[in-house]
Protein backbone atom coordinates (compact mmCIF):
# COMPACT_ATOMS: atom_id res chain seq x y z
CA UNK A 1 0.00 0.00 0.00
CA UNK A 2 1.53 3.31 -1.00
CA UNK A 3 1.35 6.56 0.89
CA UNK A 4 -1.49 7.97 -1.22
CA UNK A 5 -3.66 4.96 -0.52
CA UNK A 6 -2.69 5.12 3.12
CA UNK A 7 -3.92 8.70 3.34
CA UNK A 8 -6.93 8.46 1.07
CA UNK A 9 -8.43 5.11 2.03
CA UNK A 10 -9.93 6.31 5.35
CA UNK A 11 -11.50 9.27 3.56
CA UNK A 12 -13.72 7.03 1.43
CA UNK A 13 -15.92 6.77 4.51
CA UNK A 14 -18.15 9.76 4.92
CA UNK A 15 -18.05 9.59 8.73
CA UNK A 16 -14.27 9.77 8.50
CA UNK A 17 -14.40 12.80 6.22
CA UNK A 18 -16.91 14.57 8.48
CA UNK A 19 -14.77 13.74 11.51
CA UNK A 20 -11.71 15.11 9.75
CA UNK A 21 -13.38 18.42 8.87
CA UNK A 22 -14.85 18.74 12.37
CA UNK A 23 -11.50 18.00 14.04
CA UNK A 24 -9.63 20.51 11.89
CA UNK A 25 -12.20 23.26 12.54
CA UNK A 26 -12.19 22.55 16.28
CA UNK A 27 -8.39 22.55 16.27
CA UNK A 28 -8.27 25.98 14.63
CA UNK A 29 -10.91 27.53 16.91
CA UNK A 30 -9.34 26.07 20.07
CA UNK A 31 -5.88 27.24 19.03
CA UNK A 32 -6.95 30.81 18.28
CA UNK A 33 -8.97 31.27 21.48
CA UNK A 34 -6.32 29.21 23.29
CA UNK A 35 -3.71 31.82 22.42
CA UNK A 36 -5.51 34.23 24.77
CA UNK A 37 -6.04 31.43 27.31
CA UNK A 38 -2.27 30.83 27.39
CA UNK A 39 -1.27 34.50 27.44
CA UNK A 40 -3.72 35.31 30.24
CA UNK A 41 -2.86 32.21 32.29
CA UNK A 42 -6.40 30.81 32.11
CA UNK A 43 -5.57 27.13 31.50
CA UNK A 44 -7.13 26.04 34.79
CA UNK A 45 -10.23 28.10 34.02
CA UNK A 46 -10.56 26.37 30.63
CA UNK A 47 -10.16 22.91 32.17
CA UNK A 48 -12.68 23.71 34.91
CA UNK A 49 -15.16 25.15 32.43
CA UNK A 50 -15.05 22.03 30.26
CA UNK A 51 -15.73 19.78 33.27
CA UNK A 52 -18.39 22.07 34.70
CA UNK A 53 -20.69 21.65 31.71
CA UNK A 54 -21.11 17.90 32.26
CA UNK A 55 -24.30 18.19 34.38
CA UNK A 56 -25.84 20.35 31.65
CA UNK A 57 -25.07 17.71 29.05
CA UNK A 58 -26.32 15.02 31.43
CA UNK A 59 -29.61 16.83 31.87
CA UNK A 60 -30.01 17.11 28.11
CA UNK A 61 -29.14 13.41 27.83
CA UNK A 62 -31.81 12.46 30.37
CA UNK A 63 -34.47 14.67 28.83
CA UNK A 64 -33.90 14.30 25.14
CA UNK A 65 -31.82 11.18 24.76
CA UNK A 66 -28.58 10.80 22.90
CA UNK A 67 -29.17 13.10 19.91
CA UNK A 68 -25.87 14.95 19.53
CA UNK A 69 -27.36 18.00 17.79
CA UNK A 70 -29.65 18.57 20.77
CA UNK A 71 -26.86 17.98 23.26
CA UNK A 72 -24.85 20.72 21.55
CA UNK A 73 -27.40 23.33 22.65
CA UNK A 74 -27.39 21.99 26.20
CA UNK A 75 -23.60 22.15 26.22
CA UNK A 76 -23.60 25.67 24.79
CA UNK A 77 -26.12 26.99 27.31
CA UNK A 78 -24.35 25.41 30.27
CA UNK A 79 -20.93 26.55 29.09
CA UNK A 80 -21.97 30.21 28.74
CA UNK A 81 -23.75 30.14 32.10
CA UNK A 82 -20.77 28.43 33.78
CA UNK A 83 -18.13 30.71 32.22
CA UNK A 84 -19.83 33.88 33.41
CA UNK A 85 -20.51 32.23 36.78
CA UNK A 86 -16.89 31.17 37.28
CA UNK A 87 -15.78 34.59 36.06
CA UNK A 88 -17.94 36.26 38.72
CA UNK A 89 -16.76 33.89 41.46
CA UNK A 90 -13.12 34.63 40.59
CA UNK A 91 -13.72 38.24 41.58
CA UNK A 92 -14.96 37.37 45.07
CA UNK A 93 -12.26 37.57 47.69
CA UNK A 94 -13.69 34.95 50.07
CA UNK A 95 -11.48 32.11 48.87
CA UNK A 96 -8.46 32.00 46.62
CA UNK A 97 -9.58 31.95 43.01
CA UNK A 98 -8.18 28.53 42.11
CA UNK A 99 -9.61 26.96 45.27
CA UNK A 100 -13.07 28.32 44.51
CA UNK A 101 -12.90 27.14 40.90
CA UNK A 102 -11.58 23.73 42.00
CA UNK A 103 -14.48 23.15 44.40
CA UNK A 104 -17.12 24.13 41.87
CA UNK A 105 -15.70 22.25 38.95
CA UNK A 106 -15.21 18.96 40.81
CA UNK A 107 -18.67 19.23 42.36
CA UNK A 108 -20.35 19.94 39.03
CA UNK A 109 -18.39 17.16 37.33
CA UNK A 110 -19.49 14.70 40.03
CA UNK A 111 -23.09 15.85 39.62
CA UNK A 112 -22.85 15.24 35.88
CA UNK A 113 -21.53 11.71 36.37
CA UNK A 114 -24.20 11.00 39.00
CA UNK A 115 -26.95 12.12 36.62
CA UNK A 116 -25.63 10.13 33.68
CA UNK A 117 -25.12 7.00 35.82
CA UNK A 118 -28.85 6.83 36.55
CA UNK A 119 -29.31 5.60 33.00
CA UNK A 120 -28.57 1.92 32.50
CA UNK A 121 -25.85 1.22 29.95
CA UNK A 122 -24.50 4.72 30.42
CA UNK A 123 -20.85 3.73 30.16
CA UNK A 124 -20.46 4.15 26.39
CA UNK A 125 -22.22 7.50 26.26
CA UNK A 126 -20.31 8.80 29.27
CA UNK A 127 -17.02 7.91 27.67
CA UNK A 128 -18.10 9.81 24.55
CA UNK A 129 -18.80 12.90 26.64
CA UNK A 130 -15.49 12.55 28.45
CA UNK A 131 -13.21 11.69 25.57
CA UNK A 132 -15.10 12.66 22.44
CA UNK A 133 -16.63 10.71 19.58
CA UNK A 134 -15.31 12.43 16.51
CA UNK A 135 -16.28 9.60 14.17
CA UNK A 136 -19.90 9.97 15.25
CA UNK A 137 -20.22 13.56 14.00
CA UNK A 138 -23.42 13.85 11.96
CA UNK A 139 -23.86 16.24 9.06
CA UNK A 140 -26.04 18.42 11.23
CA UNK A 141 -23.46 18.45 14.04
CA UNK A 142 -20.78 19.33 11.55
CA UNK A 143 -22.77 22.38 10.45
CA UNK A 144 -23.17 23.48 14.07
CA UNK A 145 -19.42 23.12 14.58
CA UNK A 146 -18.63 25.10 11.42
CA UNK A 147 -21.14 27.89 12.13
CA UNK A 148 -20.33 28.42 15.81
CA UNK A 149 -16.60 27.91 15.25
CA UNK A 150 -16.82 30.51 12.49
CA UNK A 151 -18.60 32.95 14.83
CA UNK A 152 -15.80 32.57 17.38
CA UNK A 153 -13.10 33.18 14.76
CA UNK A 154 -14.88 36.23 13.30
CA UNK A 155 -15.41 37.74 16.77
CA UNK A 156 -11.73 37.30 17.63
CA UNK A 157 -10.75 39.00 14.37
CA UNK A 158 -13.22 41.85 14.95
CA UNK A 159 -12.02 42.56 18.50
CA UNK A 160 -8.42 41.51 17.95
CA UNK A 161 -6.77 44.75 19.05
CA UNK A 162 -9.10 45.23 22.02
CA UNK A 163 -8.54 41.63 23.24
CA UNK A 164 -4.80 42.07 22.84
CA UNK A 165 -4.83 45.32 24.81
CA UNK A 166 -6.92 44.01 27.74
CA UNK A 167 -4.66 40.96 27.89
CA UNK A 168 -1.36 42.83 27.81
CA UNK A 169 -2.20 45.90 29.89
CA UNK A 170 -5.68 46.15 31.43
CA UNK A 171 -4.85 49.56 32.93
CA UNK A 172 -4.02 50.96 29.49
CA UNK A 173 -7.34 49.55 28.27
CA UNK A 174 -9.08 51.37 31.13
CA UNK A 175 -7.35 54.69 30.40
CA UNK A 176 -8.34 54.33 26.74
CA UNK A 177 -11.85 53.96 28.24
CA UNK A 178 -12.43 50.57 26.68
CA UNK A 179 -15.32 48.64 28.28
CA UNK A 180 -12.89 46.21 29.91
CA UNK A 181 -15.51 44.24 31.86
CA UNK A 182 -17.64 43.76 28.78
CA UNK A 183 -14.65 42.62 26.74
CA UNK A 184 -13.54 40.22 29.49
CA UNK A 185 -17.01 38.70 29.57
CA UNK A 186 -17.09 38.47 25.78
CA UNK A 187 -13.83 36.55 25.89
CA UNK A 188 -15.27 34.21 28.55
CA UNK A 189 -18.32 33.61 26.34
CA UNK A 190 -16.06 32.85 23.34
CA UNK A 191 -14.17 30.30 25.43
CA UNK A 192 -17.53 28.80 26.42
CA UNK A 193 -18.69 28.54 22.79
CA UNK A 194 -15.34 26.94 21.92
CA UNK A 195 -15.86 24.34 24.65
CA UNK A 196 -19.33 23.51 23.34
CA UNK A 197 -18.06 23.27 19.78
CA UNK A 198 -15.20 20.97 20.82
CA UNK A 199 -17.27 18.65 22.97
CA UNK A 200 -17.85 16.01 20.33
CA UNK A 201 -14.34 15.82 18.96
CA UNK A 202 -12.20 15.83 22.11
CA UNK A 203 -14.64 15.54 25.03
CA UNK A 204 -14.58 17.42 28.32
CA UNK A 205 -11.61 15.63 29.88
CA UNK A 206 -9.13 16.45 27.13
CA UNK A 207 -10.47 19.85 26.10
CA UNK A 208 -7.85 21.84 27.99
CA UNK A 209 -5.14 20.20 25.89
CA UNK A 210 -6.64 21.59 22.69
CA UNK A 211 -6.95 25.04 24.27
CA UNK A 212 -3.44 25.17 25.66
CA UNK A 213 -0.99 22.80 23.97
CA UNK A 214 -0.90 24.12 20.36
CA UNK A 215 -0.83 27.75 21.57
CA UNK A 216 1.96 26.97 24.02
CA UNK A 217 3.96 25.24 21.26
CA UNK A 218 3.48 28.26 18.99
CA UNK A 219 4.53 30.64 21.77
CA UNK A 220 7.96 28.99 21.80
CA UNK A 221 8.42 29.52 18.07
CA UNK A 222 7.54 33.21 17.63
CA UNK A 223 7.41 36.59 19.36
CA UNK A 224 4.51 38.00 17.35
CA UNK A 225 0.93 37.48 18.40
CA UNK A 226 -0.66 37.13 14.93
CA UNK A 227 2.06 34.67 13.91
CA UNK A 228 1.51 32.78 17.15
CA UNK A 229 -2.21 32.43 16.40
CA UNK A 230 -1.66 31.22 12.85
CA UNK A 231 1.08 28.79 13.92
CA UNK A 232 -1.08 27.47 16.74
CA UNK A 233 -3.98 26.95 14.31
CA UNK A 234 -1.63 25.13 11.92
CA UNK A 235 -0.21 22.93 14.66
CA UNK A 236 -3.69 22.12 15.96
CA UNK A 237 -5.14 21.19 12.57
CA UNK A 238 -2.07 19.10 11.75
CA UNK A 239 -2.49 17.32 15.10
CA UNK A 240 -6.16 16.69 14.35
CA UNK A 241 -5.45 15.15 10.95
CA UNK A 242 -2.51 13.04 12.13
CA UNK A 243 -4.42 12.03 15.24
CA UNK A 244 -7.39 10.81 13.20
CA UNK A 245 -5.17 8.71 10.93
CA UNK A 246 -3.47 7.19 13.97
CA UNK A 247 -6.89 6.51 15.42
CA UNK A 248 -8.01 4.83 12.21
CA UNK A 249 -5.00 2.63 11.70
CA UNK A 250 -4.16 1.73 15.30
CA UNK A 251 -7.68 1.78 16.75
CA UNK A 252 -6.79 4.43 19.35
CA UNK A 253 -9.57 6.59 20.77
CA UNK A 254 -9.63 9.61 18.45
CA UNK A 255 -9.58 12.37 21.10
CA UNK A 256 -6.53 10.94 22.81
CA UNK A 257 -4.76 10.35 19.49
CA UNK A 258 -5.23 14.05 18.58
CA UNK A 259 -4.07 15.26 21.99
CA UNK A 260 -1.07 12.92 22.01
CA UNK A 261 0.00 14.24 18.59
CA UNK A 262 -0.29 17.83 19.84
CA UNK A 263 1.69 16.91 22.96
CA UNK A 264 4.39 15.27 20.84
CA UNK A 265 4.68 18.45 18.76
CA UNK A 266 4.96 20.48 21.96
CA UNK A 267 7.85 18.30 23.13
CA UNK A 268 9.55 18.73 19.74
CA UNK A 269 9.14 22.50 19.98
CA UNK A 270 10.43 22.49 23.54
CA UNK A 271 13.53 20.49 22.60
CA UNK A 272 14.13 22.74 19.57
CA UNK A 273 13.93 25.81 21.77
CA UNK A 274 16.30 24.28 24.31
CA UNK A 275 18.76 23.30 21.60
CA UNK A 276 18.62 26.81 20.14
CA UNK A 277 19.33 28.51 23.46
CA UNK A 278 22.40 26.38 24.25
CA UNK B 1 -17.07 52.65 22.72
CA UNK B 2 -14.35 55.29 22.70
CA UNK B 3 -15.65 58.63 24.12
CA UNK B 4 -14.46 62.04 22.96
CA UNK B 5 -14.37 65.17 25.07
CA UNK B 6 -13.44 68.79 24.68
CA UNK B 7 -11.02 70.27 27.19
CA UNK B 8 -11.88 73.44 29.06
CA UNK B 9 -8.58 75.23 28.77
CA UNK B 10 -9.33 77.71 31.53
CA UNK B 11 -9.49 74.84 34.07
CA UNK B 12 -6.41 73.18 35.60
CA UNK B 13 -5.38 70.02 33.75
CA UNK B 14 -5.75 68.17 37.05
CA UNK B 15 -7.74 69.21 40.10
CA UNK B 16 -8.04 66.97 43.17
CA UNK B 17 -10.35 67.89 46.04
CA UNK B 18 -10.92 66.18 49.42
CA UNK B 19 -9.74 62.87 48.00
CA UNK B 20 -9.74 59.84 50.30
CA UNK B 21 -9.17 56.18 49.40
CA UNK B 22 -9.44 53.22 51.75
CA UNK B 23 -8.63 49.55 51.13
CA UNK B 24 -10.48 47.21 53.46
CA UNK B 25 -10.70 49.86 56.13
CA UNK B 26 -7.09 50.97 55.84
CA UNK B 27 -6.39 54.49 54.76
CA UNK B 28 -4.36 54.69 51.55
CA UNK B 29 -4.97 58.37 50.85
CA UNK B 30 -6.56 60.95 53.10
CA UNK B 31 -7.84 64.42 52.37
CA UNK B 32 -5.71 65.08 49.29
CA UNK B 33 -6.11 68.54 47.73
CA UNK B 34 -3.99 69.94 44.89
CA UNK B 35 -4.10 71.07 41.29
CA UNK B 36 -1.68 71.04 38.36
CA UNK B 37 -1.39 73.46 35.47
CA UNK B 38 -0.74 72.47 31.87
CA UNK B 39 2.89 71.57 31.23
CA UNK B 40 3.89 71.27 34.88
CA UNK B 41 6.33 68.59 35.93
CA UNK B 42 5.84 67.18 39.38
CA UNK B 43 7.69 64.50 41.32
CA UNK B 44 5.67 62.53 43.87
CA UNK B 45 8.01 61.39 46.60
CA UNK B 46 7.26 59.21 49.59
CA UNK B 47 8.09 55.89 51.25
CA UNK B 48 6.84 52.53 49.99
CA UNK B 49 3.11 52.16 50.55
CA UNK B 50 2.64 55.93 50.83
CA UNK B 51 -0.18 55.78 48.28
CA UNK B 52 1.67 57.00 45.19
CA UNK B 53 0.34 54.27 42.89
CA UNK B 54 -3.12 54.66 44.39
CA UNK B 55 -3.09 58.40 43.72
CA UNK B 56 -2.07 57.82 40.10
CA UNK B 57 -4.75 55.18 39.57
CA UNK B 58 -7.46 57.44 40.98
CA UNK B 59 -6.26 60.34 38.82
CA UNK B 60 -6.30 58.04 35.77
CA UNK B 61 -9.89 57.06 36.56
CA UNK B 62 -8.89 53.42 36.95
CA UNK B 63 -9.76 53.32 40.66
CA UNK B 64 -12.78 55.00 42.23
CA UNK B 65 -12.14 57.04 45.40
CA UNK B 66 -14.21 56.58 48.55
CA UNK B 67 -14.50 60.31 48.83
CA UNK B 68 -13.61 63.46 46.93
CA UNK B 69 -13.55 64.66 43.37
CA UNK B 70 -10.94 64.44 40.61
CA UNK B 71 -11.37 66.56 37.50
CA UNK B 72 -9.28 66.63 34.33
CA UNK B 73 -9.60 69.99 32.53
CA UNK B 74 -12.90 70.48 34.30
CA UNK B 75 -14.48 67.04 33.76
CA UNK B 76 -14.48 63.51 35.16
CA UNK B 77 -11.36 61.44 34.31
CA UNK B 78 -13.60 58.68 32.90
CA UNK B 79 -14.44 60.74 29.80
CA UNK B 80 -10.76 61.41 29.00
CA UNK B 81 -8.42 59.30 26.89
CA UNK B 82 -5.60 61.75 27.34
CA UNK B 83 -4.31 60.30 30.63
CA UNK B 84 -1.44 57.87 30.26
CA UNK B 85 -0.54 55.61 33.18
CA UNK B 86 2.94 54.16 32.77
CA UNK B 87 3.17 51.05 34.96
CA UNK B 88 6.06 49.93 37.12
CA UNK B 89 8.22 47.64 35.04
CA UNK B 90 7.71 44.78 37.50
CA UNK B 91 3.96 44.88 36.75
CA UNK B 92 4.40 44.15 33.03
CA UNK B 93 4.38 40.72 31.34
CA UNK B 94 7.57 41.15 29.31
CA UNK B 95 7.21 37.72 27.65
CA UNK B 96 3.98 38.82 25.90
CA UNK B 97 4.45 38.18 22.15
CA UNK B 98 4.57 41.80 20.96
CA UNK B 99 7.35 44.01 19.66
CA UNK B 100 8.07 47.65 20.49
CA UNK B 101 5.98 49.05 17.62
CA UNK B 102 3.02 46.80 18.58
CA UNK B 103 3.01 48.13 22.14
CA UNK B 104 3.24 51.75 20.99
CA UNK B 105 0.41 51.14 18.50
CA UNK B 106 -1.81 49.97 21.40
CA UNK B 107 -1.75 53.58 22.55
CA UNK B 108 -3.56 54.53 19.33
CA UNK B 109 -6.45 52.10 19.85
CA UNK B 110 -8.77 54.87 21.01
CA UNK B 111 -7.92 57.07 18.03
CA UNK B 112 -8.42 54.13 15.67
CA UNK B 113 -11.83 53.12 16.99
CA UNK B 114 -13.56 49.76 16.77
CA UNK B 115 -13.03 47.30 13.90
CA UNK B 116 -10.33 49.51 12.31
CA UNK B 117 -6.83 48.41 11.55
CA UNK B 118 -3.96 50.92 11.75
CA UNK B 119 -3.50 52.89 8.54
CA UNK B 120 -0.20 54.09 7.12
CA UNK B 121 -0.83 57.39 8.89
CA UNK B 122 -1.01 55.59 12.24
CA UNK B 123 2.22 53.69 11.56
CA UNK B 124 3.84 56.98 10.57
CA UNK B 125 2.71 58.45 13.87
CA UNK B 126 4.12 55.48 15.76
CA UNK B 127 7.44 55.80 13.93
CA UNK B 128 7.48 59.51 14.68
CA UNK B 129 7.07 59.01 18.45
CA UNK B 130 9.61 56.18 18.36
CA UNK B 131 12.04 58.65 16.85
CA UNK B 132 11.24 61.13 19.62
CA UNK B 133 12.23 58.57 22.27
CA UNK B 134 15.13 57.29 20.14
CA UNK B 135 13.85 53.75 19.80
CA UNK B 136 13.17 53.72 16.06
CA UNK B 137 16.02 51.26 15.42
CA UNK B 138 14.53 48.84 17.93
CA UNK B 139 10.92 49.05 16.74
CA UNK B 140 10.84 45.39 15.68
CA UNK B 141 12.43 44.09 18.88
CA UNK B 142 10.51 41.77 21.16
CA UNK B 143 9.90 43.79 24.36
CA UNK B 144 11.79 41.28 26.49
CA UNK B 145 15.02 42.17 24.69
CA UNK B 146 15.00 45.82 25.77
CA UNK B 147 17.02 47.27 28.61
CA UNK B 148 15.17 48.83 31.53
CA UNK B 149 15.66 52.34 30.21
CA UNK B 150 14.49 51.35 26.73
CA UNK B 151 11.39 49.72 28.25
CA UNK B 152 10.53 53.00 30.00
CA UNK B 153 11.07 54.99 26.82
CA UNK B 154 8.81 52.58 24.93
CA UNK B 155 6.01 53.35 27.39
CA UNK B 156 6.62 57.09 26.99
CA UNK B 157 6.30 56.55 23.24
CA UNK B 158 3.04 54.70 23.86
CA UNK B 159 1.79 57.63 25.94
CA UNK B 160 2.72 59.99 23.10
CA UNK B 161 0.93 57.72 20.62
CA UNK B 162 -2.09 57.94 22.92
CA UNK B 163 -1.69 61.75 22.55
CA UNK B 164 -1.58 61.94 26.33
CA UNK B 165 -1.76 65.34 27.97
CA UNK B 166 -1.26 64.02 31.48
CA UNK B 167 1.45 61.40 31.94
CA UNK B 168 1.56 59.46 35.20
CA UNK B 169 4.79 57.49 35.59
CA UNK B 170 5.01 54.98 38.41
CA UNK B 171 8.61 54.58 39.64
CA UNK B 172 10.18 54.92 36.18
CA UNK B 173 13.68 55.39 37.58
CA UNK B 174 13.68 52.36 39.86
CA UNK B 175 16.11 49.67 38.76
CA UNK B 176 17.80 51.83 36.11
CA UNK B 177 21.50 52.61 36.20
CA UNK B 178 22.54 56.26 36.44
CA UNK B 179 23.13 56.90 32.71
CA UNK B 180 19.71 55.38 31.88
CA UNK B 181 18.09 57.52 34.59
CA UNK B 182 19.74 60.65 33.26
CA UNK B 183 18.72 59.94 29.66
CA UNK B 184 15.14 59.32 30.78
CA UNK B 185 15.07 62.61 32.69
CA UNK B 186 16.53 64.38 29.65
CA UNK B 187 13.76 62.87 27.52
CA UNK B 188 11.18 64.23 29.97
CA UNK B 189 12.84 67.62 29.62
CA UNK B 190 12.41 67.55 25.85
CA UNK B 191 8.71 66.76 26.27
CA UNK B 192 8.30 70.01 28.14
CA UNK B 193 7.75 71.88 24.90
CA UNK B 194 4.78 69.67 23.96
CA UNK B 195 2.56 70.85 26.83
CA UNK B 196 2.48 67.39 28.36
CA UNK B 197 1.92 67.53 32.11
CA UNK B 198 4.03 64.94 33.89
CA UNK B 199 3.71 63.33 37.34
CA UNK B 200 6.53 60.99 38.31
CA UNK B 201 6.57 58.79 41.39
CA UNK B 202 10.11 58.35 42.62
CA UNK B 203 12.23 57.39 45.62
CA UNK B 204 15.13 59.59 44.63
CA UNK B 205 14.79 62.87 46.51
CA UNK B 206 17.97 64.32 45.12
CA UNK B 207 17.01 63.69 41.47
CA UNK B 208 13.50 64.90 42.16
CA UNK B 209 14.79 68.22 43.43
CA UNK B 210 17.07 68.68 40.43
CA UNK B 211 14.66 67.82 37.62
CA UNK B 212 11.15 68.81 38.65
CA UNK B 213 9.25 72.07 39.00
CA UNK B 214 7.47 70.98 42.13
CA UNK B 215 7.73 68.10 44.57
CA UNK B 216 4.80 66.47 46.33
CA UNK B 217 5.88 64.80 49.55
CA UNK B 218 3.28 62.11 50.19
CA UNK B 219 2.62 59.70 52.99
CA UNK B 220 -1.12 58.98 52.87
CA UNK B 221 -1.53 62.74 53.24
CA UNK B 222 0.24 65.51 51.37
CA UNK B 223 3.00 66.65 53.71
CA UNK B 224 4.36 69.33 51.43
CA UNK B 225 3.79 70.36 47.83
CA UNK B 226 5.99 73.16 46.61
CA UNK B 227 9.14 74.01 44.74
CA UNK B 228 12.03 71.68 45.67
CA UNK B 229 13.91 74.11 47.93
CA UNK B 230 10.85 74.62 50.11
CA UNK B 231 9.94 70.94 50.32
CA UNK B 232 13.36 69.53 51.11
CA UNK B 233 13.37 70.52 54.74
CA UNK B 234 14.24 68.28 57.63
CA UNK B 235 10.87 68.62 59.35
CA UNK B 236 9.00 67.67 56.16
CA UNK B 237 11.23 64.70 55.47
CA UNK B 238 10.95 63.53 59.06
CA UNK B 239 7.20 63.69 58.79
CA UNK B 240 7.20 61.67 55.57
CA UNK B 241 9.78 59.08 56.44
CA UNK B 242 9.72 59.04 60.26
CA UNK B 243 12.14 56.62 61.83
CA UNK B 244 13.61 55.67 58.49
CA UNK B 245 15.25 59.08 58.32
CA UNK B 246 18.40 59.58 60.34
CA UNK B 247 20.61 62.58 60.59
CA UNK B 248 24.24 61.80 60.03
CA UNK B 249 26.76 64.15 61.57
CA UNK B 250 29.58 64.52 59.09
CA UNK B 251 31.38 67.50 57.71
CA UNK B 252 28.05 68.95 56.80
CA UNK B 253 24.73 68.21 58.38
CA UNK B 254 23.51 65.31 56.22
CA UNK B 255 20.29 63.39 56.23
CA UNK B 256 20.44 59.72 55.31
CA UNK B 257 17.43 57.79 54.23
CA UNK B 258 17.10 54.13 55.07
CA UNK B 259 14.50 53.34 52.47
CA UNK B 260 14.40 49.68 51.59
CA UNK B 261 13.31 50.33 48.08
CA UNK B 262 12.27 47.37 46.06
CA UNK B 263 10.37 49.17 43.36
CA UNK B 264 7.18 47.31 44.16
CA UNK B 265 4.69 49.58 45.70
CA UNK B 266 1.92 47.05 45.66
CA UNK B 267 -0.24 48.37 48.44
CA UNK B 268 -3.36 47.15 46.67
CA UNK B 269 -2.63 43.51 46.86
CA UNK B 270 -1.43 43.36 50.41
CA UNK B 271 -4.01 45.19 52.45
Amino acid sequence: MNIIDLLSSPLQYEFMLRGMIAAVMVGIVCAVIGTFVVLRGMAFFGDALAHTILPGIALGYLISGNAREVLFWWALGTAIFASLGIGAISKQAQLKEDTAIGIIFAGMFALGIALISTVRSYAVDLSHFLFGDVLGVSTQSLWLILIFGGIVLLTVIAFYKEFTTISFDPILALTLRLPVNLLNNLLLILIAVTVAVSLQTVGVALMVAMLVTPAATASMLTHRLPVMMILAAGIASFSSVVGLYLSYYFSIASGSAIVLTATFLFILGFLWKRAKSI
Amino acid sequence: MYPQVIHQTDKPILNVQNLSVRYNGRVALEDINFHLHVGERVAVVGPNGAGKSTLFKVVAGVLQPNQGVVTISGSNPLVHQCIAYIPQRSQVDWTFPVNVADVVMMGRNAKLGLFKLPSKKDWDYVNHVLETVQLIDLSKRQINQLSGGQQQRMFIARALAQEAELMLMDEPLTGLDTPAQESLLELLDTLKGQNVTVMVATHDLEQASRHFDRIMLLNHKIIAFDKPSSVMKTENLLQAYGARLRSVHGEENLLALDDECCGDESEHEHH
